[in-house]
């Protein structure tokens, strides 16, 4: 544009005035496109300051005419998100539990929601594929091994509660005694038990030091895990017996929680999770290949 | 036009442009920024607050210092998939004791301002010495160092009475009792009748499940406590707000 103005000839545009060695400063008009834009946008600007929240005053801001709130505006969209799936959600909440899977429409509603929920809430730990975390006490959902019990009501219980938070009264609560460190148990003790726990898991073991276990076993580790470590869901105590590890199933890590024992904690969801949402992601759990 | 024939004097007079330039940033400042100060809906005062504890705080410091704000947001902001992924949305009185405040501009990892009680102490702990064994997809580095850093709270109460000269209310007794409340809060054994009376709710226990006080106890103290203040089945926001 600049070019435009060097073709003319001086006098015809009008300078600043200035002029440096004998260049002078060229005094061209703002393009008019560009001058009506920017009037329109100062335009703008003071009809906007009239439609949303603006000027502050003495006792607050004015409201602007078209009453807009960003609080107001978050919860109009969750209400319309909500009655549009309130006659599903309704329908999910107020289903018998173990019912839900017999109803196609509802399942099929409750597995993708709850597949939702489960990406957002339950994957950190329990992995995006819901294999857990191997032997890091962070449980597989895929399998049919469950401490706490994998019927829908076992699992509803579980998600809504969790597991030994201080959050939730009716959390799951478990606690085996740390056997090593509270003094219960003396070192040649627990390797003993180790080896029978090794010895019921099917796995290698010294079948002397096993049967020595055995007995130790049945004085301090039957009243929870059953004399023949089966386990108890009741109680929160694992079966012992299936080769399958929250922690780990081998030597030294059957003695690491045998010395100091475990303490995994779940956090309740009922305060994070609606019940629809609670009774979906339970859904998707049970549906994952080892539901009861 | 005339009026922009005078204006031509302010734009040929450096330093009359300069102090009116001054003059009207000064004005539209003020306009912009005093009324925050006075006006109610800005400051609302939201039940539950507190300030945080010693520990709380000095987990705070290491969030900043390891500049977790740089990927880590704690904003919720007032929109349907943000409330249903993370929460209740932020409300400005939850960041009324943070100096300076940690709603960051960026999310490469998730929003943390709702994050505790979200995750179990032994999950913060493996993830922070190692992200990628509980969430393999994570590119969150690795911390574990701060495991092995253990810290005995003597600067607290320094840190303590600096934020009470910005406006936090630590009473005398919570800055007397600094250092105590700072070595109590992740002692199981330790008498916490006087650092519950002092600041209500607080997480009590060994966040890290090791002997001492590590950073990591610090750290998820502050992090076990983000976003639980404010009991939300009994808050009803205002839509003014």
């Amino acid at each position: 544009m600049s070019e435009r103005n060097l073709t003319r000839k001086p006098g015809e545009v009008e300078t600043t005035g200035h002029e440096w060695d004998g260049i002078e400063e060229l005094n061209n008009p703002l393009p008019r496109w560009w001058l009506w834009t920017f009037y329109a946008t100062i335009f703008w600007g003071l009809i906007y300051t009239i439609l949303f929240p603006a000027w502050p005053l003495i006792s607050g801001a004015t409201p602007g005419l078209l009453g807009f709130s960003t609080r107001a505006r978050v919860a109009t969209e969750i209400a319309r998100v909500e009655t549009a799936n309130a006659p599903m959600r309704d329908r999910l909440v107020a289903a018998d539990l173990g019912a839900i899977k017999d109803d196609p429409e509802l399942l099929q509603f409750a597995t993708s929601a709850g597949a939702a929920v489960f990406r957002t809430n339950c994957s950190q730990c329990h992995g995006s594929g819901a294999a857990g975390v191997q032997a890091s006490g962070y449980p597989n959902l895929l399998d049919d091994d469950w401490i706490w019990g994998g019927t829908m009501e076992d699992i509803h219980t579980t998600i809504a509660h969790g597991i030994r938070n201080t959050t939730d009264d009716q959390a799951r609560y478990s606690q085996m005694p740390a056997f090593g460190v509270d003094g219960l148990l003396e070192e040649p003790q627990i390797d003993a038990v180790v080896q029978h726990v090794l010895a019921i898991s099917g796995q290698e073991h010294d079948a002397a030091l096993a049967a020595e276990g055995a007995t130790v076993f049945a004085e301090n580790c039957a009243a929870c895990h059953t004399e023949a470590g089966t386990g108890d869901r009741a109680l929160g105590a694992p079966n012992l017996t299936d080769a399958i590890w929250l922690y780990g199933g081998t030597a030294a890590d059957l003695t690491y929680t045998v010395t100091n024992s475990r303490f995994g904690v779940m956090p309740n969801w009922n305060t994070r999770l609606s019940e629809a949402d609670i009774r979906a992601v339970a859904l998707y759990v049970h549906g994952l290949g080892g539901g009861e | 036009m005339a009026i922009l024939e005078k204006h031509k004097a302010i734009e040929t007079h450096a330093t009359l442009l300069l102090v009116l330039s001054f003059l009207v940033v000064t004005i539209g400042g003020l306009v912009q920024i005093v009324p925050l100060f006075y006006l109610e809906n800005t400051i609302e005062n939201v039940e539950g607050m507190r300030p945080y504890t010693p520990l709380e705080l000095a987990g705070r410091d290491i969030y900043l210092r390891e500049g977790c704000y740089v990927c880590h947001s704690q904003m919720i902001r007032p929109m349907r998939d943000e409330v249903e992924r993370y929460g209740h949305y932020s409300l400005a009185a939850e960041s009324q004791y943070d100096h300076p405040f940690q709603w960051g501009s960026k999310r490469t990892g998730p929003d943390l301002a709702r994050v505790g009680n979200r995750y179990s102490d032994d999950w913060h702990v493996d993830h922070l010495t190692d992200p990628q064994s509980v969430v393999p997809e994570s590119v969150m580095p690795k911390y574990g160092y701060m495991a092995d850093t253990l810290i005995d709270g003597r600067y607290i109460q320094d840190i303590m009475k600096t934020h009470r000269m910005v406006g936090v209310p630590y009473s005398d007794a919570m800055i007397e009792n600094a250092v105590a409340d700072f070595k109590a809060q992740s002692d199981p054994n330790a008498d916490t009748a006087g650092l519950e009376e002092r600041y209500g709710k607080v997480n009590l226990r060994n966040f890290d499940a090791a002997p001492g006080i590590s950073e990591m106890d610090a750290l998820i103290a502050y992090l076990q406590v983000l976003g639980t203040m404010v009991d939300f089945s009994t808050y009803t926001p205002v839509a003014s707000r």
